[in-house]
């Protein structure tokens, strides 16, 4: 694990822009470069790069046996991946559209997040299932779930989404070093997402399992992660005109869970809205606003509000502006908890 | 009105289609239409008489072990015991044919195959006792754990055996696999993946004619299971589950061709379960007396000792050696699964994560708060254990 004093000296070497797409390339690349037990597979994966190139060049780095382009199964390819982390490997998986990983999920959750329990601890699986996630792109049926609910609800699997392309490249390196499964989703719509970042030097790291605050405030906390934490600080900023002053938490892990820097932001605050494009209603901020409630029910003024997809299969594209929520909709709830507060 | 054939006409031929050659020729991997036998043939006159008497042990311990482990879930000491009576053929086979440096993928029916393999029958029934979900070292033993969901370990047996050909082991993997299971999507993507990987993996399917109830004709309409191996690109070979030199033999050749560098194989051996699919089942509601029967006159065991009683290499002192030395392991396994098992209940918390989270830890301490208040109110200071 490294500091943000070695970012700093990574920043100060010939940073350039830098996409989230890159990033998450750079990370399996370093990590094939420093672990042979890293193997990449999946549909699309070699030749290609991957259809949105996140794999680009690392069948010919490392060669078609450490990046493997598979048969059109992602049971199989999940399945295989078990057997190859049984002999010792760390494979990768990509499953290139959210919806996609659907048919591999009896390997997932009967195997993957079940192997070091079912063994007594004997036999962990180190394996990474990479999902592009969530909506945004245009993407017709299929291409734009946010399927991080059915995740967190499986014990036995990490559940990673970065937001940020320092956070891309850090917490695919943790994930991959995991001796723990690693469901890690990649919100598609920020892979064009860029930051001053220095591609030969990223030293940053991070562990798995730890939320940080984006931005401090102290009206009330805004807790998101992925697609949202863009959607969220816009409308934080936006906030001020209206004199509120909102902290933004981005979780980065949604399993682990990090209640302490949760519930301390909310304890400072009073307030709190989880935003998320996922559904409400059974989604991972019913199970967020429960936490909250049970950690700091004392300190709160307001309930705390959801701002979440709307509780329908992901519309056509022409009609997802309607279901994503966005700043108005977060300033709304904003605006909701500060009249709970008055009454 | 006469049709006016307009010039150049005739010579319009439509494009053919790009050049086409299947990938594979198909013949070489047709399964023969007859299940490969040894035993009461002229090929049985070449069987190494050591193999056939190991072979005959094995089968009567084996016989003596399901029926034992039938015996525990009366005396409830079994939650339940998927018996391979009738099977053991395959399970001996199964487990004789690999190296130590092999892998085992056994399905929830396969104890068998990983007690003659060599795992101690008590860990073997870890998971049916209720106590462990496994209760062995997968990798100490290389067998996988016991496999509920239907065809699911198959494709951790590719990517087992891939990934060791990747680092240049030469290990070979063997998978087993019901009849019913050859219908989950699983078996097909293994099949696929090993064939195009080229993966040193054996796919053996017993096909014991039922599904839970539900018949074979009910669950594929392909003329054998074995059959489905060409669609894959790999042989397919029928053999008589029953006969266990048959099973041996064949099963040897696909371990050695795996292990050579020439792929999988799928293998089908006809067999029959004379049990029900568990104690829980009731076998009479979907198959008739006279079919039992039928199978019970070709008994693996009996096939074998029939063989060796007629060719003069066992008399009734080799049969009685053979079933006391199965009695003798039916006596020590029965002793030891009436201890009760110790278990600690933070077990539950630390196997989940190889760092447990917070939220695990919380929830740990609230058990042991439990725990302790129970010791308390019961005088008993176990630390929690027990059964």
């Amino acid at each position: 694990m490294t500091t943000a004093a070695a970012t700093a000296t990574a920043r100060t070497a010939k940073a350039k822009p830098a996409t989230m797409a890159q990033a998450l390339g750079r990370a399996l690349r370093d990590s094939m470069a420093q672990d042979p037990s890293v193997h990449v597979l999946g549909e699309d994966v070699g030749t290609l790069g991957g259809v949105f190139r996140i794999t680009d060049g690392l069948a010919k780095e490392f060669g078609e046996d450490r990046c493997t382009d598979t048969p059109l199964a992602e049971a199989g390819i999940l399945g295989a991946a078990v057997g190859m982390a049984m002999y010792g490997l760390r494979p990768v998986v990509e499953m290139q559209f959210d919806a996609f990983a659907y048919p591999a999920f009896e390997q997932l959750i009967s195997h993957v997040a079940k192997m070091r329990n079912r063994t007594g601890g004997a036999m962990p699986l180190p394996i990474t299932v990479r999902v592009p996630y969530g909506g945004g792109i245009g993407g017709v049926e299929h291409h734009s779930d946010s399927s991080e609910a059915y995740y967190m609800a499986t014990p036995g699997l990490h559940v990673v989404t970065p937001a940020t392309v320092d956070d891309a490249y850090g917490l695919l390196r943790a994930s991959i070093a995991s001796d723990d499964p690693v469901v890690f989703l990649e919100p598609k719509r920020l892979y064009w997402s860029k930051a001053d970042w220095s591609p030969q030097a990223p030293a940053a790291v991070e562990p798995i399992g730890r939320a940080v605050v984006r931005r401090a405030g102290r009206s009330a906390t805004l807790i998101t992660y992925g697609p949202s934490l863009p959607v969220c600080m816009e409308a934080a900023e936006a906030a001020v005109a209206e004199g509120w002053d909102l902290e933004v938490v981005d979780l980065r892990s949604l399993v682990p869970f990090d209640d302490e820097t949760v519930a301390a932001s909310v304890r400072r605050t009073g307030r709190a809205v989880v935003v998320h494009e996922s559904t409400g209603f059974g989604g991972p901020g019913g199970e967020i606003a429960a936490r909250i409630t049970e950690r700091c029910f004392h300190h709160l003024e307001a309930p705390v509000l959801r701002v979440a997809g709307f509780d329908i299969p992901y519309p056509p594209p022409m009609q997802e502006r309607h279901h994503l929520p966005g700043v108005d909709r977060v300033l709304d709830a904003v605006a909701r908890l500060q009249w709970e507060a008055e009454h | 009105m006469t049709v006016q054939e307009l010039p150049g006409a005739a010579a319009y031929r439509p494009t053919p289609p790009p050049a086409w050659k299947p990938l594979t020729d198909p013949a070489p991997l047709l399964p023969d239409p007859e299940p490969y036998r040894v035993l009461g043939t002229d090929a049985a006159d070449g069987a190494d008489p050591e193999l056939l008497l190991r072979l005959y042990a094995e089968l009567v311990r084996g016989r003596r072990y399901n029926a034992q482990a039938t015996a525990l879930t009366k005396q409830g000491r079994l939650a339940v015991y998927p018996s391979s009576t009738g099977q053991e053929a395959c399970e001996i086979a199964a487990a004789l044919v690999l190296e130590e440096r092999d892998w085992l993928f056994p399905s929830y029916r396969d104890t068998l195959a990983a007690v003659a393999r060599g795992l101690d029958p008590v860990e073997a029934l870890t998971l049916l006792r209720g106590d462990r979900h496994t209760g062995y070292d997968p990798r100490e033993h290389r067998i996988a754990p016991l496999c509920t969901p239907l065809a699911t370990q198959l494709p951790h047996a590719v990517g087992l055996a891939h990934a060791a050909r990747l680092k240049g082991d030469d290990v070979v993997a063997l998978a087993m696999v019901g009849d019913g299971g050859t219908s989950e999507g699983d078996f097909h993507e293994a099949l696929n993946f090993a064939a195009v990987w080229k993966a040193p993996v054996v796919f053996l399917v017993q096909n014991n004619g039922f599904a839970i109830s539900v018949p074979l004709a009910k669950q594929t309409a392909a003329p054998s299971l074995a059959h489905k191996a060409v669609g894959y690109g790999m042989p397919g070979r029928l053999v008589d589950g029953n006969d266990a030199v048959a099973m041996h033999q064949v099963l040897s050749e696909a371990v050695e061709r795996a292990r050579s560098g020439g792929g999988p194989t799928l293998v089908e051996a006809i067999t029959y379960r004379m049990d029900a699919h568990t104690n829980a089942d009731d076998a009479t509601r979907y198959r008739g007396d006279s079919e039992v029967e039928t199978w019970r006159a070709h008994d693996p065991v009996q096939l074998l000792e029939r063989e060796l009683t007629g060719r003069g290499l066992l008399g009734e002192d080799g049969i009685e050696e053979a079933r006391s030395a199965a009695e003798r392991m039916a006596a020590g396994l029965r002793e030891r699964m009436n201890a009760d098992p110790v278990l600690d209940p933070m077990d539950l918390f630390n196997q989940v994560y190889a760092e447990q989270t917070t939220q695990l830890r919380e929830q740990e301490a609230r058990l042991r708060v439990e725990l302790d208040a129970e010791n308390e109110q019961h005088g008993t200071d176990d630390g929690g254990a027990g059964r």
